[in-house]
């Protein structure tokens, strides 16, 4: 009747699990059942759950990856704690739970909060620098947030129901085929990705469409702010990067339940072919998560030092070259796998030449700082941290990169310290910094600086202190993954490393004291003219937070910088009259993102555990929610012309000081 | 294990290269970083005294420096890449001293098996080898992924089921090393290190001769009877080889491979219904 | 050239809506989604060509395609399939005209021939399973039923949006979302036959001829 599902599942033997299961658990109902008894729960329905509004799904995949981030960052606490105490001794966690967390961590990290992370920054952001109301698919938006959503439950549930993989983040085969991974874990994990999958390509059609044919007047591509530029690159590659996983996973998955030979030791399976197409998902999925990162750079680079972006052609040149070589480097992940030393060679020397057009964007950067009036608020903090950091990074992966030095250091903490340097340096800092940037827009008010600039630097000094003894200790032959060792010379530097852990866990709490603090003092944190930062780009046209329609006229745009124009044009001419009200159109909320997610989730479930007809059910729920959404009449309502000049109107009179103002600077 | 204390020529060459490329980037790097630093510096917006041209935003020569630091410094790294690539395959057999010695190297869960077919022994998790001599590996695996890899004798090499990679390395000093595996493949992972003792060509004639007359015997049988089964041994067992084909049939699969973990009783009432297998 | 400011400078230059030069219109930008999901749906199956690729020779002792393909099978299928799309294209001009009878009827017999296909399909399969070469003999036969299993699922789904598209036209008739809706369908219907002939030749007739 429940498949392999009984009450053994729960991990009652392993207090870690089920102590942190129980506790969040009634910290989730708790919060359900004060929303519910506060008279919360119709406006969260209605204003958020059930909105297609690119910005409020854009805060939501935000908030997704900030609560994700606390549950992947807790995995690292516990990794770098048992990795100080496990010498010699075999720490607090056996490997069954070891192996579950290291797994967990990376799959979380990459999938749930990097991905989310960049994909809501994109979704809140690239509309309103487009000039337009919404992206090209509003209600598909909402299903693709909801399936990533899905996803990062079953992820979260195999903590108190199953076991999670324990494969590492990429289930390489034999070891994860059924032989050796006999229970649910690897079926969590290649369900859950499989589902939330089908969101991240969702997301990925809508923002390439958006991009490329929903841009308002006078904005030719040239014209477009350079994170839309990156939102493009990144999304083509998602489109095209993401299927592979698809595919590679649907494989595996085959394998484990049905019995095929695609990746087993016999009946003719090839081990071979799943790190090949793993990877050619795998290396285009972390440009995926830098391209809009590099995005948030520029502008904030742009914005706080008073310059347009140096370079721009040479940018977007670079961003569509480093799109494309990206899918040309993949084999650089397993050089050691023995595929000759011409593959090798060439593999190396294209994962090389990527590092030109990152090159070339670090010093148009440089060039855009230089003979600026630089601003050092947390963003620009953010950036610059990122600069020095990331080129670090690159330089430890160009290394990698040639063969005969990754013969040694493949695998180990080196490479570990690599990646993490430029995820953390590049992806991370340019998520928090667009973060910290779009904060105002979103919400109405800003975050408190100071509280940002603490958090900056215990992140920035922590994750040196907590990387680079991974950079030594690499060097003296450890291997990832090690639930415990006896090594005495790798000892110190593991037990450095857990200090920096703390200096980052320091800089997450500053963080959560900076939203605590500033939604308190949100009045005087107030951004009352839509534009705090003396922005270059349309989203700081708008009011903060924007209406529903962004804008009342969608704005004929005449050159890049649009907003930086029109202020200064402004000046000129003084304020323009009012505007002749038109209603808008806007497209009506919708259920179905997230029913369909629902019953995704119970479809999920039930195969995870073989509950057959369960997922059969569920699947027929998903179907018929689709049916539902076609057979509606009104997908949308129109705003009246009085609503549209009543918030237009106050925007406009809010701005009028900053006009008067900006002309006296 | 220090992967820069080499023993060896590949594990010297290795960590040449690795040197030489840090050194190559290092000299474009450090100069950007204090770049950043000096021009964020000087260019904050307190400083009077720094120019401020609010729409430059194009330099053609500075365009073709921009492209050109990067794309110079891979060209000189690609040339690397590419000779160090083909001199350093771990296919390609290294001169030395002596007789080459071919060990046939299994992985299993969670253990490391050392076959030495010309000498008609094995060992478990313990390797030896005479000083100066090329070293030609073998290797293989009883199941899933790991990777070979004697840090300070350098390469490291995937060893896969089914399938046979090759390794080519030579020990240049007399003393001990280790070796691990880098690649993670379960539960027993961490325990999978080993000993390296390079000896003299005498000392290394003398083990191989005495380890021939050991009791304990390694066939098919005993291998599939006490090696195939996942667990992580407490001693480091030597055999005399009776069985030269041994490798081969593990290579080939004529050996099936090796089973998962043994259900423990909360699993085994788990794997209820739809275990297609 | 003067430069519209967003409160409106002058009326005349600014875009309300897409028919000016700014954002496309509805139809456009539904079909070029749906394009480039047709485009990621390829790069999936080109995956799976790719292991079948791969592990072609991988028989495991077990029967190679040669041995097991029904040509004549291959050719009843394609011809259902090539023409159900061409009758998928009447009934697309039967849309554009706005013909109800005519659209039912033509999407009919769409739907009679994708179901003979997949009858045609799911025998075959049944057929090899029973024979002892059934998907988990080798890697090959993975491979074989993997690809042509997952075109022969994207046609049952087919079929179910077909279905539904009938129903919607005929419950609410030709409205503008719902001819997008259809020309989206189509589109997918259309790409499935391309897939297939990739799959017939790739698969059956070099298959055969190994």
């Amino acid at each position: 009747m429940l498949g392999k599902l009984s009450w053994s599942a729960i991990p009652f033997d392993q207090p870690i699990p089920l102590v942190t299961g129980a506790v969040v658990l009634v910290v989730i109902l708790g919060v359900l059942v004060w929303i519910v008894l506060a008279g919360h729960l119709p406006y969260l329905w209605r204003e958020w759950i059930t909105s297609v509004d690119h910005k409020r799904i854009g805060v939501m995949y935000t908030l997704l990856a900030c609560v994700m981030l606390l549950r992947g960052f807790s995995d690292a606490i516990m990794m770098r704690a048992q990795q100080a105490l496990a010498f010699h001794s075999n720490g607090f966690l056996p490997p069954e739970h070891y192996n579950q967390i290291f797994s967990a961590h990376g799959t979380i990290m990459i999938f749930f909060v990097a991905m989310p992370f960049v994909i809501g920054l994109m979704n809140l952001v690239v509309p309103l620098q487009l000039g337009v109301r919404d992206v090209a698919f509003p209600t598909l938006n909402s299903v693709g947030f909801w399936l990533t959503a899905t996803g990062a439950l079953l992820v979260n549930i195999s903590l108190v129901v199953g076991e999670f993989a324990r494969t590492g983040w990429l289930p390489y085969p034999p070891l994860s085929e059924l032989t050796y991974s006999p229970g649910v874990g690897v079926d969590y994990y290649l369900w859950s990705l499989e589902i939330s999958g089908v969101g991240t390509l969702v997301a990925g059609i809508n923002l390439v469409t958006t991009v490329l044919k929903i841009r308002t007047r006078g904005m030719n591509y040239m014209r477009m702010p350079i994170f839309c530029w990156t939102t493009l690159a990144s999304n083509l590659l998602i489109i095209a990067a993401f299927p592979i996983l698809t595919a590679t996973l649907a494989m595996l998955i085959l394998d484990r339940y049905l019995g095929f030979h695609f990746f087993t030791n016999t009946g003719g399976g090839n081990v071979m072919m799943f790190m090949n197409l793993i990877w050619a998902w795998g290396h285009p999925e972390v440009y995926i998560l830098v391209l809009p990162a590099f995005g948030i750079f520029s502008e904030v680079i742009s914005t706080f030092s008073g310059k347009p972006l140096f370079g721009y052609r040479s940018m977007v040149l670079a961003t569509m070259a480093i799109c494309v070589i990206s899918f040309m480097v993949w084999l650089h992940h397993f050089f050691t796998m023995g595929a000759g030393p011409n593959v090798n060679a060439i593999f190396g020397i294209a994962s090389m030449i990527i590092a030109v057009p990152t090159g070339v964007k670090i010093y148009n950067w440089l060039f855009t700082m230089f003979a600026g009036r630089i601003r050092f608020t947390t963003p620009m903090m953010w950036s610059i941290g990122f600069m020095v950091t990331f080129i670090i990074g690159g330089l430890t992966g160009v290394l990698v990169a040639v063969p005969p030095a990754d013969f040694l250091l493949h695998n180990s903490l080196f490479l570990v310290a690599h990646f993490h340097n430029v995820i953390i340096g590049g992806v991370l800092f340019g998520a928090f910094a667009g973060y910290t940037y779009w904060f105002p827009k979103a919400f109405g008010f800003r975050l408190h600086e100071g509280w940002g600039v603490a958090s900056f630097w215990f992140w920035l000094i922590g994750f040196y202190v907590a990387f680079f003894p991974l950079y030594a200790v690499g060097f003296l032959g450890m291997t990832r993954r090690m639930q415990h060792y006896d090594v005495a010379e790798w000892k110190p530097w593991l037990d450095l490393a857990s200090v920096g852990a703390g200096l980052v866990l320091a800089g997450i709490i500053c963080q959560i004291m900076q939203l605590v603090v500033s939604i308190r003092r949100r009045e005087e944190l107030r951004d009352v003219t839509g534009d705090p930062w003396d922005g270059r780009s349309l989203e700081w046209a708008t009011a903060s937070p924007p209406p529903v329609f962004n804008f009342a006229f969608m704005p004929h745009v005449t050159s890049e910088d649009p907003y930086w124009a029109m202020k200064r044009r402004a000046q000129v001419e003084g304020d323009a009259k009012e505007p002749d009200y038109q209603p808008i159109e806007m497209p009506r909320n919708s259920p179905t993102g997230f029913v369909c997610a629902f019953f995704a989730s119970v479809t999920g479930f039930a195969l995870i555990w073989h509950i057959w007809w369960m997922a059969i059910v569920a699947l027929i729920g998903a179907y018929a929610t689709f049916v539902v959404f076609a057979w509606r009449d009104h997908d949308e309502y129109e705003i009246p012309a009085e609503e549209v000049a009543r918030l237009d109107r106050a925007n406009r009179e809010a701005r009028r000081e900053l006009v008067t103002a900006a002309g006296s600077v | 294990m220090n992967i820069l204390d080499p023993q060896g020529p590949i594990a010297a060459a290795n960590k040449t290269i690795l040197i030489d490329s840090i050194a190559i980037m290092l000299a474009i790097v450090i100069p950007t970083i204090i770049a950043i630093f000096a021009f964020a510096f000087w260019f904050r917006k307190s400083n009077s005294r720094a120019i401020y041209w609010p729409d430059w935003e194009y330099s053609g020569r500075l365009e073709l420096v921009v492209w050109s630091i990067p794309a110079l410094t891979i060209i000189l790294l690609g040339g690397v890449a590419w000779i160090g690539s083909h001199q350093l395959d771990p296919a390609r057999p290294v001169p030395g001293t002596g007789q080459t010695v071919t060990i046939q190297v299994v992985s299993l869960d969670w253990k490391w098996l050392f076959i030495y077919p010309d000498q008609r022994i094995a060992t478990l998790n313990s390797l030896t080898v005479p000083v100066g001599s090329p070293l030609h590996f073998q290797l293989t695996s009883a199941s899933v992924m790991n990777v070979f890899f004697i840090p300070q004798l350098g390469s490291m090499i995937y060893t896969m089921n089914g399938m046979v990679t090759q390794l080519n390395l030579r020990a240049d000093e007399v003393g001990s090393l280790q070796g691990l595996s880098a690649h993670f493949s379960g539960d027993g992972f961490p325990s999978m290190l080993f000993d390296v003792h390079v000896v003299s060509e005498p000392d290394f004639a003398s083990f191989a001769s005495n380890t021939v007359k050991s009791d304990r015997v390694l066939n098919s049988d005993v291998y599939k009877s006490e090696l195939l089964k996942q667990s992580v041994p407490k001693e480091q067992a030597a055999y005399h080889l009776t069985d030269p084909e041994l490798f081969g049939s593990i290579a080939t699969q004529k050996i099936p491979p090796g089973p998962g973990p043994e259900p423990s009783p909360k699993e085994a009432s788990n794997i209820g219904g739809g275990n297609v297998r | 050239m003067s430069i519209a400011v967003a409160h409106g400078h002058d009326a005349t230059l600014i875009g309300l809506d897409a028919e000016h030069a700014g954002p496309a219109s509805k139809r456009i930008v539904t079909a070029y989604g749906f394009w480039i999901f047709i485009l990621s749906d390829m790069v999936m199956f080109s995956c799976f060509f790719a292991a079948y690729a791969v592990l072609l020779g991988e028989t495991n002792g077990g029967p190679s395609g040669a041995e097991l393909f029904n040509l004549k099978n291959v050719a009843v299928e394609t011809a259902c399939l090539l023409l159900s799309s061409f009758v998928c294209g009447m009934a697309s001009i039967a849309a554009e005209v706005r013909n109800h009878m005519w659209f039912q009827i033509a999407m009919a017999i769409t739907c009679v021939l994708g179901l003979a296909f997949l009858a045609i399909e799911f025998h075959e399969f049944a057929d090899l399973v029973a024979r002892g070469a059934g998907p988990s003999r080798s890697a090959f036969l993975s491979a074989f039923f993997t690809l042509v299993g997952c075109h022969g699922l994207h046609v049952s789904g087919g079929i179910l949006w077909l279905l539904t598209m009938m129903a919607q036209v005929f419950a609410k008739g030709f409205r503008a979302d719902i001819l997008r809706r259809f020309l989206c369908f189509a589109l997918f219907w259309h790409a499935l036959d391309i897939i297939w002939v990739a799959v017939f030749s790739v698969v059956y007739l070099l298959g055969s001829a190994v």
